[in-house]
């Protein structure tokens, strides 16, 4: 592991950037264990103050220091987005797998829930959960439901990655040697299916901090518990932009952009790494 | 006699097309044969692409299901294999060959796998002594030993080792029938010889009978004791090697004599110049 | 630069068309810090003259796609051209394929063509077959549309395909007339050289023969050189004048189409003879032991000697070179005592 992670740091200049920017973000977020005041506090500091030596990104309207604010939000947002990613990369996985490779009934009715999913928008349908959970809506609620909403696409892609495994010689000459579905799936197939979990874990990371903060700008979160949609939320609350504490919201959008970027990085060097054909010409085919 | 194989008045028909233009393709018509228990052979499946001999391969495999007709195999039906049980059963007895030996292993697996694999489903071993000791024993017969091939991935061996792997594998069960699907196509010709050779021995000395799919006249005539021709879907003649590919009688099984050409430049380059003076 | 060729004086008939010297071409990868280095084509110098045809033989992987490749000027990386050369001489204009990159790019079609290994199958499958000879043949000709639609028709037509088959699409084709398009297609323009990579190897038996009587035919007619390779022996017997045999990604033995079937000097060409199998004999054939060698980490000396019978200590440490003997030349140690073996 640790060698790997020295190979593609010394020979894969994306892996280095990526790393670099994620692992500082990641610092950054751990750093909110130590924060001076607790990040649900408000109005315990001087409110709009502009960056200053003592307030490196200033305050807020409500009187939260915003580089301890972020730390946090960053900290959250990133839990929720790996949760969903990978609770939805899991259940892509485990459906477009079996689907993929059982074919016949299992395939249709594996199909038909995953086709019926898709068709469902998903903001609408996270509305919808807020408002029948309204008080006990918290984010882990929220994160599986997201997770639920965001798998069928992929499943459908590993579904036919599958598909054209299971007709490749190597499969049918390891049902002769008498293996089982699931030493096919995970010995023989996952190893092709990787590459396509790592890329599709990108979109899918993107796509739930988007979700994340479009429901909380809209206010539909649990407001108190800080995460970059919720700065913006309170942002906008207190007209940050009018008023000129154009901090308030330049900083927290930075860092999600330098944050996507990190991944982004991160997932497409990874991606080559694990990719087969890459593996195989380093171990000398 | 008892038998070992027998096909009757077998048929498989495929829908093709879209959904407008669909109609179908009769991919196997009317085969009948029938392979002896007591007398081990190879039995040699001889046409070109679309001959509907890898379609049969699969029905006896029990990967394909006929459209009409029987196959059965030491007296039960093949289609009757239903239960994991059963098919497991089957499979240790009839074990397939394929084409591509580089496309047979998967590239990221070591090759052992395949053979620890078959070793403990089909002779129930548990103990990793034992299934060393029986893996050894099959890869002996094909002139090599689990030492040479522990840990290797199918890039370090050539298509010989490996095809020779693949049949080393199909043995393990102690399988009375062996299907192998176009086992050489892929392979140039000095590699062809060695895997044809093997399978000479296998029927000498372990009694194994080997259906040979192929399109190549040369090595059919080489090791078959029966041959069979197919052309689209139809078997048109069938009989002893050496009279089927030797004086061939049917139209179809004459011009397909007369495509191969020898490897002989004098022979060979006059059929060309031949060819050439008919355009 | 090449509009000279139409009138081209008699005696630069006697040259070779083409002459390769001591080129070698090595993949050259590097993944994540391991380094490796193919040497599919080493040292290897060949001439071609002009009305012949020479087949390149060898087993798989034995680096004969990537010497023809490198011939055509054809390569992409990790493929590189590591030393050497490779010079056409289109009606005396020499023309170094490595050294003049945009001259070559102008002979391309006009004067050499290339058949990739498979490309029956690199016909657009969405597009008409007619499209496909626009796009290769049209700027190369200089004729108007109609006058090269007439030719297209015309060189089909002589090639044994119905001129309707410019409207179809390539599925609609058999893999014969497929194999037959990208034929006609490498010689519209009636090229000097052609390179072509296992230009039968997927066809069905049957259309065998027909494709490779085209093949000599279309040669003789142009009286041009072709280049051609596969590992299929009975090919070469049929339609090479000479042949070279490719081991390891050098060249072993050349010489006579005849001369090689009949004599073969170096020892793993007596082989690959020796066991090729025939219709009417079931006498027993040895196969050749041993696994081919891996090009990453070639042997040493005589890429040969752990499968050759005949290897001495010699032979494992010193590389045996290319040396003229009777009709043809080898490059092995031991090259008289084949011939009585
Ligand atoms: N794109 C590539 N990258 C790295 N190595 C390659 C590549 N293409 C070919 N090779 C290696 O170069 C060597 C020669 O390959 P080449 O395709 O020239 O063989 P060949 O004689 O034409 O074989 P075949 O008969 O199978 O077509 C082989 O070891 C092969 O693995
Ligand atoms: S040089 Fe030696 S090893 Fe090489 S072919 Fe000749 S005898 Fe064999
Ligand atoms: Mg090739």
């Amino acid at each position: 592991m640790f060698k790997i992670l020295r190979d593609l740091l010394r020979y894969n200049i994306e892996f280095a950037i990526g790393f670099v920017l994620t692992l500082a973000i990641f610092l950054f977020a751990l750093a909110h264990f130590w924060a001076p005041l607790p990040d649900n506090a408000i109005y315990l500091l001087p409110p709009d103050m502009p960056p200053s030596a003592q307030y490196w990104f200033g305050t807020t309207s409500r009187g939260q220091d915003v580089l301890w604010q972020m730390s946090s939000a960053i900290w959250n947002t990133m839990l929720f987005g790996l949760s969903v990613t990978i609770l939805s990369r899991l259940l892509a996985v485990a459906v477009g797998m079996i689907s993929g490779y059982l074919g016949g009934k299992w395939d249709e009715f594996l199909m038909t829930i995953n086709d019926t999913m898709i068709a469902l928008p998903n903001i609408p349908i996270l509305l919808l959960v807020y408002f029948v959970m309204r008080d006990q809506m918290s984010w882990p609620v929220l994160a599986l439901t997201a997770a639920l909403l965001g798998w069928n696409y992929d499943a459908r892609l590993i579904r036919s990655v599958t598909l054209s495994l299971r007709n490749r010689e190597f499969t049918r000459h390891a049902v002769f040697a008498g293996m089982s579905v699931p030493q096919i799936l995970v010995r023989q197939h996952l190893p092709y299916v990787m590459p396509v979990i790592f890329f599709t874990a990108m979109n899918n990371l993107i796509w739930a901090i988007g979700l994340e903060v479009t429901l909380s700008v809209l206010g539909f979160s649990d407001i108190n518990r800080p995460t970059i949609g919720g700065m913006i939320y309170w942002a906008n609350q207190h007209q940050a932009i009018i008023a000129g504490i154009w901090w308030w919201i330049a900083f927290p959008i930075i860092a999600v952009v330098l944050l996507f970027l990190g991944l982004f990085l991160l997932a497409i060097s990874v991606n080559e790494y694990i990719d087969p054909r890459s593996r195989l010409s380093r171990m000398g085919a | 006699m008892s038998a070992l194989l027998e096909l009757e008045d077998v048929n498989k028909d495929y829908r093709v097309g879209g959904f407008l233009d669909r109609s179908t393709l009769h991919a196997v018509k009317h085969v009948s044969f029938t392979l002896d228990a007591e007398k081990p052979e190879i039995f040699t499946v001889v046409g070109e692409s679309g001959s509907g001999k890898t379609t049969t391969a699969r029905m006896i495999l029990g990967n394909e299901t006929p459209t009409s007709g029987t196959l059965r195999f030491m007296g039960k039906g093949i289609a009757q294999v239903r239960t994991r049980k059963e098919r497991l059963d089957f499979m240790s007895r009839v074990q397939p060959i394929f084409q591509n030996p580089f496309e047979a292993f998967n590239p990221l697996t070591t090759l052992d796998y395949y053979l620890f694999s078959t070793a403990r489903r089909f002779l129930g071993l548990k103990d990793k002594a034992a299934v060393d000791a029986a893996t050894d024993k099959a890869l002996q017969h094909v002139g090599l030993s689990l030492a040479e091939v522990r840990g290797r991935y199918s890039h370090e061996l050539s298509g010989g080792q490996l095809q020779r792997i693949a049949v080393a594998r199909a043995l393990i069960p102690g399988p009375k029938l062996i299907v192998a699907d176009e086992p050489v196509s892929m392979v140039d010709a000095s590699l062809r010889m060695s895997i044809v050779n093997l399978f000479r021995e296998l029927r000498d000395t372990l009694g194994v009978s080997i259906i040979y799919i192929t399109h190549d006249l040369s090595t059919a005539y080489y090791i078959s004791d029966r041959v069979i021709i197919m052309h689209k879907g139809d078997v048109v003649e069938a009989g002893r090697a050496e009279e089927v590919l030797g004086n061939p009688t049917h139209e179809y099984s004459r011009a397909l004599r007369s495509a191969v050409l020898p490897p002989d430049p004098v022979v060979a380059s006059a059929i060309i110049r031949e060819k050439l003076r008919a355009i | 630069m090449l509009a000279a060729v139409e009138n081209k004086p008699a005696s630069v008939e006697a040259k070779p068309v083409l002459r390769v010297e001591g080129l070698k071409a090595y993949y050259q990868m590097n993944y994540f810090g391991v380094r490796r280095e193919v040497r599919a084509v080493d040292d290897v110098s060949l001439t071609i003259k002009r009305n012949e045809i020479y087949g390149i033989a060898g087993e798989s992987s034995s680096g004969k796609s990537s010497l023809i490749k490198t011939i055509a000027g054809a390569i992409t990386p990790p493929l590189r051209v590591v030393e050497g050369s490779v010079k056409f001489d289109f009606g005396g204009k020499e023309l170094d394929v490595y050294a003049q990159r945009p001259a070559m790019k102008a002979a391309r079609w006009k004067h050499l063509s290339y058949v990739m290994q498979g490309s029956m199958n690199v016909l657009n499958p969405v597009r008409k077959v007619k499209h496909a000879f626009h796009d290769f043949a049209f700027k190369h000709m200089g004729l108007s549309e109609g006058e090269f639609r007439a030719r297209v028709e015309s060189h089909l037509q002589r090639i044994g395909l119905d001129p309707r088959v410019l409207e179809s699409y390539p599925h609609q084709l058999s893999g014969g007339m497929r194999q037959r398009l990208t034929i006609g297609l490498a010689t519209v323009c009636e090229p000097e050289f052609i390179i072509a990579d296992e230009p039968t190897t997927a066809l069905d038996v049957l259309v065998q023969q027909d494709v490779l009587a085209l093949i000599k035919g279309v040669q003789q007619r142009m009286g041009s050189s072709i280049i051609f390779v596969t590992h299929d022996m009975t090919v070469h017997a049929a339609i090479a004048d000479r042949i070279g045999i490719v081991y390891a990604g050098r060249l072993v033995e050349e010489g006579p189409t005849l001369d090689v079937f009949q004599r073969p000097q170096h020892p793993y060409t007596a082989h690959l003879i020796a066991s090729l199998p025939r219709i009417g004999d079931t006498r027993k054939r040895v196969a050749l032991g041993g696994k081919p060698p891996n090009l990453a980490d070639p042997p040493s000396g005589c890429r040969f000697h752990p499968r050759c019978p005949l290897a001495v200590d010699k032979c494992k440490s010193e590389n045996p070179p290319l040396l003229a003997r009777n009709t043809g030349r080898v490059a092995c140690w031991r090259a008289g005592e084949v011939e009585a073996a």
